[in-house]
């Protein structure tokens, strides 16, 4: 069984008691642990199920690289799955649960699925559910949906209970990973005078230095550890990071780092995770190794662990996972788990050594402490289900014939290390093969580059292959004064620290054990923990063709797990190299891809939630708004009053209301959001009559005039009316939405094009609330205000004036968008709300009524005016709305001109512009197309034009529409079909797109 | 006459600093040729200060002049000067190609006060931009955006931090300085 001991736990603090449920039981910890030690310290070897075949797991590793141990933690609004139980820290009140079973942990129904393993194997989903096509959605999809998958989504109806925020950082050099390389390499550039960040992942500094052991300067690593981080500390130009972890190299020197913030200590109200954003000049990757499992049967049963994450958990956590733990390695390293172990007053009945000639000196030091060792020899099988219960051993070289059985109920395993290159490699780092250590390597000439061509990421320790203490120091304090040199500082000579580690006799590739592993072996010998992938998967990929890496990988899911195959990748590659009879280097690797684990959704979107999810733009009058019954529309980011809700009435009551006061005595809309762009200069007009289609430079001072503007092709891109404020300064209005694209539109052309025009644009859209007072009593209401002269002689149609209106400074343009008498009225925006209350106050008498887009859409649909959005959709030119009358004849150029001169913009048959007047008086459907005879080449029915607006005319008394309709205007009366979904008729006759006052008269009053 | 309001009310808040919403500001956006000796001596007679340099502010006791882009100029002075001071420009640069508009209306300023190290970290949360002291101190400006909008600010001093958006995005930048503010969210990189 697994236990805590009675000493021991570096990272321990035994005063401290902390409870926590798993799978709804009550459990205790001590503070300094992980939920995985605690776990293992109260005897909880199973974990998990795994992801296919539903077998029982148990933690494999002690950090981020961890498989298999996966929990749902958190419940309702915090609950979050597929957690490593390995890098959770244990907090009092944590609440577990494990995965992917059912009806529980211990008794599985899905584990069927593993005796019937040898019918499931790569590419069975691909081979199988491919006929008949129809079971794909019916059948197949809704079966996979719900036998794979390990963690459960959140609820649906909860909300992420967290907060999260980003942080901006910039510095010369950015050191990931606080091991002790990481702190050297630190220590190394800060010296030098670089600005520096070192980023730790987990809670503690030094890495797994100080339980790998050896000896610093003389002391212990934890001593060499603990003065190197003050001296650190001490450097003002050195910030120190824990529970922070370098996610992912992106070009130019960016970096994302990802902080736990409260994960240990969940506290409302602060962020959980911030997500670092980082400039760097030079990135030193002490990312560290990873140990790799040995591919041996059996090589799943909770208990078989690696060998150096037993060790972490005896000498961090002061747990022991098994009683009697068999050793079985390919290298030196595991006999230090073997005489932890030992030492701590544990069984070690054998350490198997896949070398025939065995390991060095602490091969030695094992067989001191009467550990049995014996070389050559592998493991044939491992016994048990839910728990290790035995070995049985045989010779590597062997097929597996059984030579001995032991009992034991752990067993260590090391196949070697490989370092974290992931980091290295997101910006394209290239790895060389290390064969004397097995292992992929940065290759330092080909180091991921920057804009001047010099590499911008240095590997430093284990991370760049150098597995000795003092090696890897050297390497740390290279990489350290190289990246202070590359950005710009004069690093001090080198002072090594001396350290001393026992010397390692060379690994042996073990890919296979043993070497002459039958089929029913190799079938039970796991590569991918977490998807599921065995050796003879990856086998039968091979034989079936997928000689890439990257088809194997794809077509065995192996590495595509959550894990990313941070245990499995090399062993995998090495099988599949081995299939193939190629070379590993020839195989070679699949792309890391950043993040390096995965980071939270949360700290992506940072503060961008609840009411500062985005920006919503607000007019002056907004509140008043919101006070008075808005049911508001989005347009662009503001948020427009649609229509205003009294007494319970319909949406459609109310745009009646509103439409029906409007026409009858006064309406007032809120027309802020409008663009309004200044554009002044000797060559304003000249740029104008480019911008618009019709002819801006000749409009007199004191006038205003509507007019299109078209993109390069010449499609209708916006429209608006434009005013002449003086001789060299026109204001140009646009649509809401339009505002920063037209803007952005008139700069491009001004700063790309014609550079040497002498125009200036101001966008000033913000700077007035503008406000529409139109219907018949408009001037009435205005006159009442007092201090401007509006009536029709002094101000006449489409024209405007400056002054002062009830004291407040006021521009007033006499502009119609709804067919009535209409005056629109731009104030200072910090007057806009006083304003909107004199009208409101001065209009009492004549009913005022606040109107929304909607009453301003129909109005405006009466009188026959397109809208861009509706009638436009970056398909449609003026010409197809009827609109030739504002296309200059005149001019040599606009924008636009040439694109609606080709072929098929001139073509005759396209869609114009009509009204369409249903023979019932209903409305007609919105995006309604009407039919014609017969069918096209895809057998769907011809169509003959659409509606493009559509709706109730409560000024009419029935349905208007407007649309697109093939020689539309050439059809005058006749009545085309425009079916409902279900193919009834609806049938419209076509007529003038004005329903309303055609003479305008009522505006021109 | 009717007095211009504040956007949203004169708000202010409190965490690991304070931030408030400022009285309306007058502003006047300049557009012109650095270069012209006529521009140079109008901008000199309405700020009190020769054209600053890219991405620096310039304070007199008349008005606070910023770089906007190598052809634009901000004005920032008290509300009630800002139509006769571009009424005064547009006389002095008569004849010549300019811009001169009063956008008082169109921003609105927020400051933060509070320990200096605090005020960058605030900022440094929410802006792709080096807060550090060696890299951003009284007289630099920064017009960039913070999270989804465009803003600019400055320092007033070492405790004191100006910041510009625009009029209809006020509340958003309030709400996201508040939130980024809560005590206990300290991050310690200038401290």
């Amino acid at each position: 069984m697994s236990t805590r001991l009675a000493k021991g736990g570096r990272l321990l603090d035994r005063s401290k008691q902390i409870s926590f449920t798993f799978n709804g039981t009550r459990m205790t910890g001590n503070a300094g642990d992980t939920l995985a030690s605690a776990l293992l310290a109260n005897d909880q070897m199973m974990m998990g199920r795994s992801f296919k075949y539903h077998r029982p797991r148990g933690v494999v590793a002690s950090g981020a690289e961890e498989p298999n141990a996966l929990v749902g933690l958190g419940s309702g609004a915090r609950f979050e799955p597929n957690q490593r139980v390995t890098t959770t820290e244990l907090f009092d009140g944590l609440e577990a649960g494990s995965q992917n079973h059912w009806p529980s942990l211990e008794f599985d129904i899905g584990a069927v699925n593993s005796a019937f393993a040898r019918f499931l194997p790569a590419g069975f989903y691909y081979k199988i559910f491919k006929y008949p096509q129809s079971f794909w959605k019916h059948v197949y999809e809704p079966f996979i949906r719900q036998s794979a998958g390990l963690g459960k989504a959140p609820d649906k109806d909860t909300y992420d209970a967290d907060r999260y925020e980003h942080f901006h950082a910039f510095c010369d050099v950015l050191v990931i990973g606080g091991g002790v390389a990481g702190l050297q390499a630190a220590f190394a550039a800060g010296r030098a005078g670089a600005k520096v960040i070192v980023m730790e992942q987990t809670a503690h500094w030094g890495g797994r230095a100080p339980v790998d052991g050896g000896t610093i300067n003389g002391g212990s690593v934890d001593k060499f550890v603990e003065e190197t981080v003050s001296e650190l500390e001490a450097m003002p130009n050195v910030t120190l990071r824990l529970r922070c972890m370098g996610a992912g190299v992106y070009d130019h020197g960016y970096v994302l780092g990802y902080e736990r913030l409260t994960d240990h200590a969940p506290q409302d109200g602060l962020p959980r995770h911030r997500l670092w954003r980082v400039r760097t000049g030079q990135i030193v990757t002490a990312t560290g190794a990873i140990e790799r499992p040995i591919s041996f049967a059996g090589n799943d049963i909770p208990g078989v662990m690696l060998a150096a994450a037993i060790r972490d958990y005896a000498v961090n956590y002061g747990v022991s996972v098994g009683d009697r733990t068999v050793v079985v390695t390919s290298n030196d390293d595991a006999y230090r788990t073997a005489i932890v172990l030992k030492e701590q007053g544990l069984e070690v009945p054998v350490v198997l050594d896949a070398r025939a000639n065995g390991g060095g000196e602490l091969a030695d030091r094992a067989r001191a402490l009467g550990i049995r060792v014996e070389n050559g020899k592998a493991i044939a099988k491992v016994k048990g289900g839910k728990r290790v219960t035995g070995v049985a051993i045989c010779a590597q070289v062997g097929e597996g014939a059984v030579l001995e059985e032991i009992a034991c109920d752990a067993v260590a395993m090391s196949g070697g290390w490989s370092p974290v290159v992931h980091l290295w490699s997101h910006c394209g780092g290239k790895l060389i093969w290390d064969a004397a250590h097995c292992m992929f390597c940065p290759d330092g000439d080909n180091p991921p580059r920057g804009a001047d061509g010099n590499g911008f990421v240095i590997p430093a320790g284990s991370a760049n292959g150098a597995m000795d203490l003092a090696i890897a120091l050297a390497d740390a304090d290279r990489a350290g004064r190289d990246a202070a040199k590359a950005t710009g500082h004069s690093p001090a000579r080198a002072t090594l620290p001396e350290a001393e580690q026992a010397a390692e006799n060379a690994i042996e590739p073990v890919w296979m054990m043993p070497q002459g592993a039958g089929i029913k072996l190799r079938m039970k010998a796991w590569l991918d923990y977490q998807n599921d992938v065995k050796v003879s998967d990856v086998q039968l990929a091979a034989q079936e063709g997928f000689e890439s890496v990257e088809h194997a990988k794809r077509y065995t899911t192996l590495g595509m797990a959550t894990d990313q195959g941070k245990l499995s990748n090399i062993n995998g590659l090495a099988t599949l190299a081995g299939s193939l009879g190629a070379d590993i280097p020839a195989v070679g690797t699949t792309t890391f891809r950043p993040p390096y684990t995965p980071i939270s959704m949360g700290a992506i979107a940072g503060a961008a939630r609840g009411a500062t999810f985005q920006p919503l733009r607000r007019t002056p009058i907004q509140e008043w708004h919101e006070e008075n019954g808005a049911f508001f529309e989005p347009v662009g980011h503001w948020r427009r009053p649609y229509c205003y809700l009294r007494n319970g009435e319909s949406h459609g009551a109310a745009v009646s209301r509103e439409i029906n006061a409007t026409r009858g005595s006064l309406g007032l809309l809120d027309a802020s959001t409008l663009g309004k762009i200044v554009v002044k200069g000797p060559d304003a007009g000249k740029f104008l009559d480019m911008m618009y289609t019709n002819m801006m430079s000749t409009l007199p001072v004191g006038k205003c005039r509507y007019g299109l503007m078209c993109n390069e092709n010449g499609f209708l891109m916006d429209d608006g009316v434009v005013v002449r404020m003086a001789e060299d300064t026109w204001l140009c209005h646009t649509t809401s939405g339009g505002a920063d694209h037209v803007h952005a539109h008139m700069e491009e052309w001004l700063q790309t094009e014609w550079w040497d025009w002498k125009v200036y644009t101001a966008n000033v859209t913000e700077q007035y609330a503008q406000i529409a007072v139109v219907g018949p009593n408009a001037r009435k209401v205005l006159e009442k205000l007092g201090g401007m002269d509006v009536n029709a002689e002094t101000l006449p149609f489409m024209q405007w004036a400056e002054g002062t209106l009830a004291g407040i400074p006021a521009r007033i343009f006499r502009i119609s968008f709804s067919g009535e008498l209409s005056y629109e009225v731009a104030v200072p925006a910090s007057h806009g709300r006083a304003f909107w209350d004199k009208v409101l106050k001065a209009g009492a008498e004549f009913d005022v009524t606040p109107y929304g887009t909607e009453a301003l859409h129909v109005m405006r649909a009466e009188k026959g005016f397109i809208m861009i959005g509706d009638e436009t959709d970056g398909t449609v030119i003026p010409q197809d709305l009827g609109l030739n009358w504002a296309i200059s004849k005149k001019k040599t150029d606009y924008i636009g001109k040439r694109g609606q001169a080709r072929s098929h913009m001139t073509d005759p048959t396209r869609w114009k512009l009509v009204g369409l007047e249903t023979v019932d008086g209903s409305v007609l459907p919105e995006g309604a197309y009407a039919v014609a005879e017969g069918n096209n080449a895809n057998g769907q029915r011809n169509v003959q034009g659409r509606v493009t607006s559509t709706y109730h005319s409560p000024t009419l008394g029935r349905g208007i529409a407007m649309g697109l309709v093939l020689n539309g205007p050439e059809r005058m009366g006749e009545q085309i079909n425009f079916p409902r979904v279900d193919g009834t008729p609806v049938m419209a006759k076509i007529v003038d797109p004005v329903f309303y006052d055609k003479e305008g008269k009522k505006q021109n009053v | 006459m009717s007095n211009p309001v504040n956007t949203l009310g004169g708000a202010k808040t409190t965490g690991f600093v304070t931030v408030a919403e400022m009285p309306p500001h007058g502003m006047i956006t300049l557009r012109g040729d650095f270069a012209a000796a006529k521009f140079k001596a109008a901008v000199k007679k309405a700020a009190g200060a020769a054209i600053p340099a890219q991405r620096k502010v310039a304070v007199t006791d008349k008005a606070t002049l910023s770089w906007m882009s190598p052809d634009e100029l901000l004005l920032v002075l008290p509300y009630d000067k800002a139509a006769a001071t571009q009424g005064a420009l547009a006389a002095e640069l008569d004849g010549t190609h300019f811009l001169a508009e009063n956008v008082s209306d169109a921003r609105v300023m927020f400051q933060i006060t509070g320990e200096a190290a605090l005020i960058r970290e605030l900022v440094a949360k929410l802006a792709p931009v080096d807060m550090s002291p060696e890299a951003f101190a009284v007289g630099d400006i920064r017009r960039t955006h913070l999270n989804q909008i465009a803003a600019a600010f400055w320092l007033e001093d070492d405790s004191r931090l100006n910041v510009v958006c625009f009029r209809s995005v006020a509340r958003y930048l309030f709400d996201l300085l508040e939130v980024s503010a809560v005590k206990g969210s300290e991050v310690g990189l200038f401290a």
